[in-house]
């Protein structure tokens, strides 16, 4: 993405941003609360449009073929997205049909995706009765079922205990290893490994961007990122960062 | 050919949403079959009808306020389905919905196609149950009633799209609810008809008289009695237009349709 900017009204969510995600590789996308991450990833999904700026996903500009953007992404959504009163293959078949996929073709993807993520004997299970670590990895599982080429995650270890959020943290590094070009939203630096692509966001602005062990200082993430997100040295860090990054 | 299969699984969804959810179906019964067995059976001593099209003898006042009934099913689930929108939406399965690689106005209106095919079933069964009560029709007309369900239905669906494009919080949305179902319904001709109006106000009439619901009410009585009410049909067909371009314009991503909290 090239330039963006978004507002509401007065105030400024994004300025400015601009940074690439690679293919195969995990790009986290690390800010505190009020970062502008849920602006960019509704201006990533098109849930509405950026002021100013482009966003090309997959080599489709979001603009101009939304919809071939949109094909070639799977998300992962903040909010919980599933139909607690359907079961898992139900919802996955759903969301396959919204994609274009019926049939015997989606069955077997519906399977596969699944089965990746080991979600496989609870097809058919309501989601109602799934605890949350498993309602999140049915809709990781459902994010890939049309084999995109871009995932995209919002916070989606909100709420989880710590096993299910390394669980899905580890699963996603290695859809990422498999090629997968992952963008991971997160407040948590625990969700950050050191052969990562980071970028930290705050306050609408690109303070870092580069290999997560490069942006650490003294092998410590969560110190860095509570000293550069402290405001009393936002402004002058990011004139710097600007600088050496744009 | 992939438009298809999205809108069978819009529809299906919804089918299967609304199996889970036996009491929104009885619901939806109960309050037309209690106008229908309380209400009017207090109103018919009060009200005297004369003779008006597309009646051919005197008819009692059950028969007169079946249409308008039908009507409110389709008003009540138009808005309930679009809270069903306003709460999805919060609850991100819109999010989802309108991420899907297809236009948008597409999946806009595959919802609206799938949230009155349930309402059309429901009316069926209301038809049936006032049928029981010896509350009947042509035969033609439960053919014939079909059509014009499906247009009233798709503008009352339309309408709830277009609000819920505008309300963003579930609070609003009661208040809507009260400014719009129960306006819509008492300004219209599904209890009384026009002419009884103008006896108590002129004004009220011409409330009623440009009320979309009225034409929409009529519409489905003069099908129900095998016949076509074409100005009926025209103010429904352009409320519906109106509707869904306000909706179209409210779910615009350059409009911007929810603000995010981060």
């Amino acid at each position: 993405m090239r330039g963006l900017s978004h507002a509401y009204g007065a105030k400024q969510a994004l300025d400015d941003v601009s940074f690439d995600a690679e293919p195969g590789r995990f790009t986290a996308l690390l800010g505190p609360n009020g970062a502008g991450k849920s602006t960019l990833f509704a201006l990533l999904t098109r849930l509405f449009s950026a002021g100013t700026g482009s966003i090309s996903v997959g080599g489709h500009d979001l603009n101009r073929a939304p919809r071939q953007a949109l094909a070639c992404m799977g998300i992962v959504f903040q909010q919980p997205t599933l139909d607690l009163d359907l079961t898992v293959r139900q919802n996955l078949a759903y969301f396959a049909a919204l994609h274009g996929l019926s049939g015997r073709a989606a069955r077997l993807r519906i399977d596969e995706s699944l089965e990746r993520l080991a979600m496989g004997e609870r097809a058919s299970e309501k989601v109602r009765a799934l605890n949350g670590g498993h309602r999140r990895r049915t809709e990781l599982a459902r994010a890939l079922v049309h084999s995109p080429r871009v995932l995209l995650c919002d916070e989606p270890t909100v709420g989880l205990d710590a096993a299910s959020r390394a669980a899905i943290v580890s699963h996603v590094h290695a859809l990422a290893a498999e090629g997968l070009t992952v963008l991971w939203a997160t407040h948590l630096t625990d969700e950050v490994g050191p052969d990562d692509h980071l970028i930290i966001l705050h306050r609408g602005r690109i303070l870092r961007d580069g290999a997560a062990r490069d942006i650490t200082e003294d092998g410590d993430l969560s110190g860095t990122f509570l000293r550069l997100t402290d405001s009393g040295e936002t402004s002058g860090i990011a004139g710097i960062s600007r600088e050496g990054h744009a | 050919m992939t438009w298809l299969v999205a809108l069978r699984a819009i529809v299906q969804r919804e089918a299967l949403r609304f199996l889970h959810q036996r009491e929104r179906f009885l619901a939806a019964l109960v309050r037309p079959l209690v106008w229908l067995l309380v209400f009017a059976a207090g109103f018919r001593a009060a009200l005297g009808l004369s003779i008006i099209p597309p009646y051919q003898t005197y008819i009692t006042y059950e028969t007169y306020i079946v249409p308008g009934l039908c009507g409110m099913i389709l008003l009540f689930n138009g808005m309930q389905s679009s809270l069903s929108l306003v709460y999805d939406r919060e609850m991100g399965s819109m999010r989802l919905l309108l991420t899907a690689p297809l236009p948008r106005w597409w999946l806009l209106f595959s919802k609206l196609l799938a949230a009155t095919a349930i309402s059309i079933l429901q009316v069926y069964t209301f038809l049936l149950i006032s049928g029981l009560y010896g509350i009947d029709h042509p035969p033609w007309g439960y053919v014939l009633v079909l059509p014009a369900l499906l247009v009233a239905g798709l503008m009352l669906g339309s309408l709830g799209l277009a609000l819920s494009s505008f309300v963003q919080q579930l609070e609003n949305f009661a208040g809507v609810m009260n400014f719009v179902i129960f306006p819509m319904f008492f300004l219209s001709s599904a209890l009384y008809p026009l002419w009884k109006m103008a006896e108590s106000s002129p004004l009220l009439r011409d409330i009623c008289a440009v009320n979309p619901f009225t034409h929409a009410v009529e519409l489905i009585r003069f099908a129900l009695h095998g016949q076509l009410n074409l100005p009926a049909l025209g103010w429904t067909l352009l409320a519906t237009a109106a509707f869904t371009a306000l909706a179209l314009w409210g779910y615009d991503p350059a409009r911007g349709m929810s603000r995010p909290k981060g």
